[in-house]
């Protein structure tokens, strides 16, 4: 009323207008960089790894160039160092694992989705955490102690001499022209990554077969399907995608497990199809010879380590893709 | 919500045998055909909580009987017990028996799979399958044992004829049954329930998802099969139960004063006709003048 | 009343037919592959018990670990042990922090763009970078230059647990209601302030939870350790500086060794080792479901 009021009024007016156009607190201001900060370090880890391990292996993919890098002759002491050897063995141990472990993943997502009663799923989920709680180092010490000098004689054996000269399985699985069946073998270290992989591959398959809506099901049901013709029609359709990726992801895992491949795989460079031999993957001998490599040979080892990471991000980030594409699908549809 | 004085909600409420077999006794003196379906005293449970109380009413052979009333009074419920989907949720249970044809629904030696498909069921929301229109409609006989591909290709078309859909699909049976309209995804849906030749055809608001010229196209549909089939169908919409249905039956929601426990019941069955010029019960008039619900 | 004459007959037993049967024999395969699995895990677990049990006792966790490996019933890991819980704790330290407000960035600053995308799927890539690449990175870029030590061991099992540490703690962000964001704004506090005063304390419990399980993801990790701290049998307090070693080291270590007392010490490091992770997947467990009961 009075004039001065009158300008304090006005004065509070655009006072606390200008507190509304005033700019966020510069504590809030920080705290959005630091997030920041720490979402972008996780890209520059991932650069970093790259260009540093590649920075290390200069030497050796200098001097070998692309046909040395790929040539089977990996001999330390006269300085040779290819690499094809540790890529079949981590390409076929991989394999080996994913051919074992995922019908068996699925199946139980499976069990756990179709199948069991709510009450029941728990432990089941809980039995499959314990699978991937056990650390890798001790799945090989049992598989180098126990395992492997108990498979040699109890199944390898028995199997090489009754597969003896039958045609392909012989071949495969049966005495070998490169020295009898050995404990730690291709197939002994894809076996024990079989078993590391699976609680991944089942829990991302559990995901995906989840999404599928319940209404499809109802309506398979509906027209008098047992169970399993349910699943073939109607889960299976919709899920495929997203297992394909479960897939590759456990391709990812068992490509990069180290320290249970190094322990059972047998630590020999050689290729061969025979699978009860024993042979060698990447991560294997950068584990069991680092300690020893100097020079050229330390960049070999990290050149294989460059070579692994690539590797595995490709796969990996064609797994996720896979992944997000059925899911984005089904949620579409 | 207009509450008649003396028959409203009261702490037993279930209407008692005697005045149910009257209401039904009058219903059962208009028969024509074989009863289908015969359920007794049937009481449905979700784990503890009694969804639906006591109902006892009998289907009729080539006949449309609807079930109408507000929601949560079981009327979906007591659909779905007839060709048991409730077996798919763990905690449900039936007590009472329900007859199919003089066979108990539920007796043990019963396949659900078997019961099925005799007895179809379309769904509120259409749900192809992620297949082709011919593959949606040819899973049923081929999880049947149908495997030579004429007698697949004649179910086929004679199915999506039945379903008033073989004219507009007819070019593109291979395109995705995902690619249709809502009208047209449902009616797919009916087309694979009628190739497996059912003898019952349940639905469950199967207009509720669709626009008026759809929802008409498939009331047409539903006239039209009504010759071969028995079709049971609730649905929300009073006048589509008054145009399509020769026989409606209404359920309500019964509440305990004193616990506030809610339970769905049978309040009146009868001749559609009758039912909703002449209604008997005081709340089934409520409810078809559109004071209630 | 007069009752129309049935002329269907009905039967409704099962049919008799493959379909049937074809079904149930899948549901028994759906059992033996998890029987499948069940079998060699139970032969890990009953030998790792069995063969661990016996040499490990409260001497055996603090014992100086012999020099020589040859000798049986001697020494025990107590440097492994005070080793996995230094560096496996120092990791933890590094990773947490920055896993977190990583989480709190993707879920709460990042919105929808494309950067953000980016980010959340590189960390989901990142989760499947083999963890021996770590132990090479942390060589190449940090032992080269400063030499091994337990901190070095840290930051390459830091880098593991980082992905992990994010995505869980991504999905237990996402799982906070707005509608506990809105209530604080309204009252006019500032994102930092929402996010650290409301949704956070609202995740708490499940990124406790993930945090556990990459912990015990973590110290079971030999890889890592065997290129950045230079695997050795003195104990070494000083968690900066020199080499050291870890359960997991000296299991790798013991693993090939021919000495039966080598072999038993191992199994002993693995018995505890495997205890460790238990106890941490467990601890996991109780957080979960106490933070999903606590009142809001």
């Amino acid at each position: 009323m009075t004039s001065h009021s009158a300008r304090a009024d006005s004065a509070g007016i655009a006072g606390s207008a200008r507190a509304l156009a005033e700019r966020r607190p510069l504590g809030d201001r920080v705290f959005q960089a630091l997030a920041l900060a720490a979402g972008l370090l996780v890209l520059a880890i991932l650069v970093l790894i790259l260009v540093s391990t590649t920075q290390q292996s200069t030497t050796w993919f200098g001097k070998e160039g692309i046909t040395g890098i790929f040539s089977t002759t990996w001999d330390p002491a006269h300085n040779k160092f290819g690499a094809l050897t540790f890529i079949y063995g981590t390409a076929i141990t991989a394999v080996i694992a994913v051919i074992l472990a995922v019908p068996v993943s699925v199946a139980i997502a499976l069990l756990l989705t179709e199948v069991v009663p709510y009450r029941w799923a728990r432990p089941i989920v809980y039995v499959i955490d314990l699978l991937a709680v056990v650390p890798s180092v001790v799945w090989g010490l049992w598989g180098v102690q126990v395992f492997a000098p108990w498979v040699l004689p109890h199944v390898y054996a028995p199997v090489a001499r009754a597969l003896k000269g039958v045609p392909v399985l012989g071949n495969v699985f049966g005495p070998s022209t490169s020295g009898a069946p050995s404990g730690p073998a291709f197939f002994t270290a894809g076996l024990i990554l079989a078993f590391m992989i699976t609680p991944i591959v089942t829990s991302l398959s559990r995901e995906v077969i989840a999404t599928v809506p319940t209404i499809d099901k109802e309506g398979a049901y509906a027209l008098g399907a047992t169970r399993l013709e349910m699943i073939r029609g109607v889960v299976w359709p919709h899920s495929q995608g997203g297992i394909v990726g479960a897939v590759l992801l456990g391709l990812g895992r068992a490509m990069g497990e180290t320290i249970a491949a190094a322990l059972v795989i047998g630590s020999s460079t050689q290729i061969t199809s025979h699978l009860l031999s024993p042979g060698y993957s990447m991560p294997a001998v950068i584990a069991n010879q680092f300690g020893e490599a100097f020079g050229e040979f330390r960049s070999a080892l990290l050149g294989i380590g460059v070579l692994l990471f690539l590797l595995t991000i490709i796969v990996n980030v064609l797994a996720r893709a896979v992944v997000a594409r059925n899911v984005q699908r089904t949620r579409g549809a | 919500m207009d509450q008649q004085p003396h028959q409203e909600v009261t702490t037993e409420g279930v209407p008692t045998k005697h005045e149910l077999s009257e209401l039904t006794h009058h219903a059962e003196t208009e028969q024509v055909g074989s009863t289908v379906f015969d359920t007794r005293n049937i009481s449905i449970y979700y784990g503890s909580f009694r969804a639906v109380t006591d109902v006892s009413l009998s289907i009729y052979e080539n006949e449309i009987t609807a079930f109408i009333g507000p929601s949560g009074c079981g009327k979906t419920t007591v659909l779905r017990t007839l060709n048991r989907m409730n077996d798919l949720i763990p905690t449900a249970r039936v007590e009472g028996d329900v007859q199919y044809r003089g066979e108990s629904l539920y007796a043990p030696h019963v396949s659900p799979v078997a019961v099925r498909r005799r007895i179809g069921m379309v769904f509120q929301k259409p749900n192809p399958f992620p297949k082709s229109i011919y593959e949606n409609v040819a899973y049923g006989p081929r999880i049947n044992g149908e495997r030579k591909k004429a007698r697949l290709d004649e179910v086929v078309e004679r199915s999506l004829r039945q379903a008033a859909l073989w004219d507009e699909v007819k070019n593109r049976l291979k395109s995705s049954g995902l690619s249709l309209s809502g009208g047209q995804a449902q009616r797919l849906c009916i087309a694979r329930t009628l190739a497996v030749e059912p003898d019952v055809v349940l639905m469950d608001e199967p207009c509720s998802a669709l626009d008026p010229i759809a929802t008409g196209a498939i009331e047409d549909l539903m006239q039209e099969i009504k010759s071969r089939y028995t079709i049971v169908i609730v649905t929300h919409n009073m006048q589509q139960a008054a145009r399509v249905s020769d026989r409606t039956a209404f359920y309500s929601v019964l509440r305990n004063e004193q616990s506030d426990v809610r339970t769905g019941v049978l309040v009146e069955y009868d001749l559609t006709e009758r039912m909703f010029q002449n209604p008997r019960d005081p709340r089934t008039q409520a409810y078809v003048t559109g004071r209630m619900g | 009343m007069a009752v129309a004459p049935e002329h269907r007959k009905v039967d409704l037993r099962e049919p008799p037919s493959w379909r049937s049967a074809k079904s149930r024999i899948a549901t028994v395969l759906m059992v033996v592959a998890f029987v499948l699995v069940i079998v060699p895990l139970g032969f890990v677990l009953y030998t790792v018990i069995s063969k661990g049990a016996s040499i490990i006792s409260g001497q055996f966790l603090t014992a100086p670990i012999p020099f020589n490996v040859a000798p049986a019933n001697v020494g025990g890991m107590g440097p492994a042990v005070l080793g996995t819980i230094l560096i496996t704790a120092l990791a933890t330290v590094l990773a947490v922090p920055i896993g977190i407000l990583a989480a709190i960035y993707i879920n709460e600053y990042g919105g929808n763009r494309l950067l953000t995308r980016f980010i959340r799927f590189m960390a989901d890539v990142m989760t499947g970078v083999p963890s021996i690449i770590m132990g090479l990175f942390i060589f190449a870029i940090w032992v080269i230059h400063f030499g091994y030590s337990g901190l070095a061991g840290a930051f390459a099992l830091g880098c593991l647990m980082l992905p992990l540490i994010i995505r869980s703690s991504e999905e237990m962000l996402k799982l906070v209601p707005d509608a506990l964001r809105e209530a604080s704004y309204a009252l006019g506090a500032s994102k930092a302030r929402v996010t650290l005063t409301v949704v956070l304390p609202a995740a708490l419990g499940g990124i406790v939870s993930g945090v556990l399980l990459a912990v015990a993801r973590a110290a079971g990790e030999t890889a890592p350790v065997l290129f950045t701290i230079f695997t050795v049998t003195a104990v070494n307090l000083n968690v900066f500086s020199g080499p050291n070693t870890t359960l997991a080291a000296q299991i790798f270590a013991n693993a090939s060794q021919p000495y039966v007392g080598a072999q038993a010490r191992g199994w002993g490091a693995a018995l505890t080792l495997v205890a460790i992770a238990f106890i941490l997947m467990i601890a996991a467990r109780l957080v979960t479901g106490r933070a999903t009961q606590s009142p809001r």
